[in-house]
């Protein structure tokens, strides 16, 4: 093995960003900016580069998976499980991503932290952000780079508690526009959404702790077959129980609710970690567990149906959304719907070619839209009421609704071009990178699952739409606010690194191109791509240039396209103008009302689990707490039991007995030498005299005894 | 050993000694003759010694007795001059005036 040295570097990438968190730590305050920037994009930069070498070692060496032991962890009884890094090509591929996509999403943050903090007056959370994203990178590498489940798990819940403090970054800063409650309660429902999901991966990682005894992938793997066969239940359970935790951290249909919700933190945040690589953990963990998966066709279903229903339940939300982050938000959820389809269909590279591909674009567009709204909050800055006078206008502003923006195209050139970019790869426009990785998953579903296919199909057509609406409402036409009137573009260290993203959409493709199928080689060491294309695939399906099927392609195409000339008509050909009405309201009429209101899912849900769960808490704190435990149990059992019992130590015990004993021997001492003192009487003599008494008395009892 | 004196007359002269000593310790309340008392009560007592030893022919006795004798006067010597220093303090050496210790 002579590029063993080159994989003993893979602790760094976890250590690295650690070292840089620990700086900004420790030196953060007396920093400025700029060098905390520098440091926490350093780390994540290096992190890229560790990757970038293992990925060259694994080409230099054949592909084989590496095992790169660094420490003990647990060990009890059979039960060994080592911090061990796993570096085969999946691994590294995921790597890649994080801390490729990571460090741009740092560099940009440098520009975007240092106006967000400005306008929300706290500077002194410049430094905390840069550790909490060091943390982050930290701890996805561990999620990414572990070689057991439960290495995996610590990964899972620290990107989750990373999630949480990020969303929750201006947890109590109240603003017109957003009191700070709003934000704390959307990093709550992160948290405590994940958690029930979490409690799947647990019962998934117990099961087969149970099964297996071991937590190991590569022993996991090994035996399953065996398993599968003695008992086909447990693989079917693991996979199910896997399923639930995917839905929680990849926010998929019933857990989906809480990453609209996380937009509540800064943009980079919603960048990096809710649409670029942490939601993409549970696509990772299905992927991962490709060989369990394979095993038990009909949780594969389950999880393609829900995939694919999500991709498109969501997709109808995001048409109805004026938040220009929320319409990212729900198209985010909706393409890890495509991709946990994909992986559900036992299509892991289209799957994985998705992943990369989507974190290149996303990123991208939530970027410009963070870079849109400095833009608008700049604009709103100036604003003549702004500047003359007592801080904020009575008017609540929002920067990030679309409702405000408008004719953005002229003041914000650059974020236009790359919006423009990313929207066309997520609209799967040839020759954009999304419409590669799109085409693969839905060749793959069109070959195998109609129903699939059709819901997927369906989801395409509304996120070409809903970009196109989000397009013309934002770039096109004119200002519906005076703030986008006044715009401004964004400062280099923003544009420069949407830049290179935007290249990134555009040649994301050639990852996976028909015929060279670079990216299918690549994970071919890790995953065995079995994708089962039915007994018999007939008529046009059969065609395949080189893995790209001219018809599917052309269909998607095409509906994409459609997509975008409906939105050109409702919302291009004539622009909405200010306080317009959305002209979708009157195509569709209630339907649309239930899109805007999002399916009233958080009501259901309210109404449902979150307000019994109030109720039940609310019994448990007055009934339970307050008036049994605190009321009836604490003051008149145990209080009153207490009194009289230290009444009755007191009384009899310490009065009665321990004083009186102590008493008594005062006494009897004070009595005795009262009796006694008269003995000394001062007089010599008499001293004498019964000196002389006890020595007759002892002469005397010697001679007569 | 004719013509010699019975053990039993020194011992009675021994024991009248020592009794008039301590009856003296007793009953006066002059520093001083209490001391002299106590020189007879030494004296009855180193009496008897010296008539057991010559009796029995013990060398032992004789030998305590010079013991005695020395520490009688080392007593002496301390106690004159503890008289002396309560003289000057209390201008009499009568012991029941010495009696501020007592209970």
């Amino acid at each position: 093995m002579e590029n063993s040295g080159l994989f003993s570097l893979v602790p760094l990438i976890v250590f690295l960003p650690v070292l840089g968190l620990l700086t900004n730590i420790i030196f953060g305050q007396k920093l400025n900016e700029k060098a905390i920037g520098i440091i926490a994009s350093t780390a994540s930069g290096l992190v890229f580069v560790v990757s970038l070498l293992l990925g060259y070692g694994l080409l230099a060496s054949g592909g084989h998976e590496q095992l790169v032991p660094l420490a003990d962890w647990i060990q009890i009884g059979n039960l060994s499980i080592p911090w061990q890094f796993r570096v085969d090509t999946l691994s590294v591929t995921m790597m890649l991503v994080v801390s490729g996509v990571g460090t741009l999403i740092h560099i940009y943050a440098i520009g975007y932290m240092h106006e967000d903090v400005r306008f929300k007056n706290d500077t002194k959370r410049y430094a905390r952000f840069f550790v909490f994203m060091n943390l982050f990178i930290a701890m996805m590498m561990i999620l990414v780079s572990g070689d057991s489940y439960l290495m995996l798990f610590v990964g899972w819940e620290g990107v989750g508690l990373c999630s949480f403090l990020l969303i929750g970054f201006w947890y109590e800063m109240d603003t017109l526009a957003r009191p700070s409650w709003a934000n704390s309660n959307a990093a709550k429902k992160a948290f405590i959404a994940n958690r029930i999901g979490d409690f799947g991966f647990l019962l998934a990682a117990f099961t087969m702790f149970w099964y297996f005894g071991s937590l190991q992938f590569g022993e996991v793997f090994a035996s399953a077959e065996a398993i599968a066969a003695s008992q086909p239940g447990v693989i079917m359970a693991i996979t199910l129980f896997m399923l639930i935790g995917v839905t929680g951290k990849s926010a998929q249909i019933p857990l989906f609710v809480w990453l609209p919700d996380a937009m509540a933190g800064p943009t980079p945040v919603s960048a990096l970690i809710h649409a670029a690589t942490m939601v993409t953990a549970g696509v990772y963990l299905v992927a991962r567990s490709w060989s369990l998966f394979n095993l038990v066709p009909e949780a594969q279903y389950i999880v393609a149906l829900v995939g694919a229903f999500t991709a498109l339940f969501s997709a109808t939300i995001a048409v109805g959304q004026y938040d220009i982050k929320k319409v990212l938000a729900y198209s985010t959820i909706s393409q890890l719907g495509f991709m946990v389809a994909a992986v559900g269909m036992g299509a892991y590279v289209a799957c994985m070619f998705h992943l990369v591909v989507h974190a290149f674009f996303k990123a991208l567009l939530f970027l410009s839209a963070g870079s849109v709204i400095l833009g608008m909050e700049r604009g709103h800055h100036h604003l003549p009421h702004h500047a003359s006078g007592d801080g904020h206008s009575e008017e609540v502003f929002d920067p990030g609704d679309m409702r405000n923006m408008g004719g953005l195209r002229k003041q914000m050139p650059v974020t236009f071009w790359v919006y423009m970019i990313g929207a066309l790869a997520l609209a799967g426009i040839f020759p954009f990178a999304g419409f590669w990785s799109k085409d693969e998953i839905l060749l793959d579903a069109a070959r195998n699952h109609t129903l699939i296919y059709i819901l997927l199909a369906l989801a395409a057509f509304l996120t070409a739409f809903y970009m196109g609406r989000q397009i013309w409402m934002v770039f096109f036409g004119k200002a519906r606010h005076e703030a986008a009137d006044h715009a401004e573009e964004s400062p280099k260290v923003i544009t420069v690194p949407l830049m290179v993203l935007a290249g990134l959409s555009i040649l994301g493709g050639a990852l996976n191109l028909p015929y060279l199928e670079n990216l299918g080689h690549w994970l071919e060491h890790s995953i065995e791509a079995v994708v089962e294309h039915g007994a018999e695939i007939q008529g046009y399906l059969a065609i395949s240039w080189g893995g790209l099927n001219p018809v599917v392609a052309l269909i998607s195409t095409l509906v994409a396209l459609v997509a975008i000339f409906l939105s050109w008509l409702l919302y291009g050909r004539r622009t909405l103008a200010k306080g317009e009405d959305d002209p979708l309201r009157k195509l569709l009429g209630p339907i649309y009302k239930v899109f805007e209101n999002k399916y009233w899912v958080d009501e259901i849900y309210n109404a449902v689990f979150v307000n019994r769960f109030v109720d039940l808490a609310g019994f448990l704190a007055e009934k339970v707490d307050w008036d049994f435990w605190h009321d009836w149990l604490h003051d008149s059992v145990i209080a009153r039991f207490f009194r009289w019992f230290t009444k009755f130590l007191a009384n009899p015990i310490d009065l009665g007995i321990i004083d009186a004993i102590s008493n008594g021997l005062a006494n009897i001492t004070q009595r005795s030498s009262n009796a006694l003192r008269k003995v000394q009487n001062g007089f010599v003599r008499s001293y004498a005299l019964s000196v002389l008494m006890g020595m007759v008395l002892i002469l005397g009892y010697l001679l007569l005894k | 050993m004719e013509g010699t004196i019975p053990l039993t007359y020194y011992i009675i002269i021994s024991a009248i000694l020592f009794s008039m000593g301590a009856l003296g310790v007793l009953i006066r309340r002059n520093a001083l003759i209490i001391f002299m008392s106590i020189e007879l009560m030494l004296n009855g007592a180193n009496l008897a010694f010296v008539a057991f030893a010559r009796n029995y022919h013990v060398i032992t006795g004789q030998i305590f007795v010079f013991f005695v004798m020395t520490v009688a006067a080392a007593e002496v010597a301390v106690g004159l001059a503890l008289i002396v220093a309560i003289f000057r303090s209390k201008n009499s050496i009568d012991v029941d005036q010495m009696s501020s210790l007592k209970g």
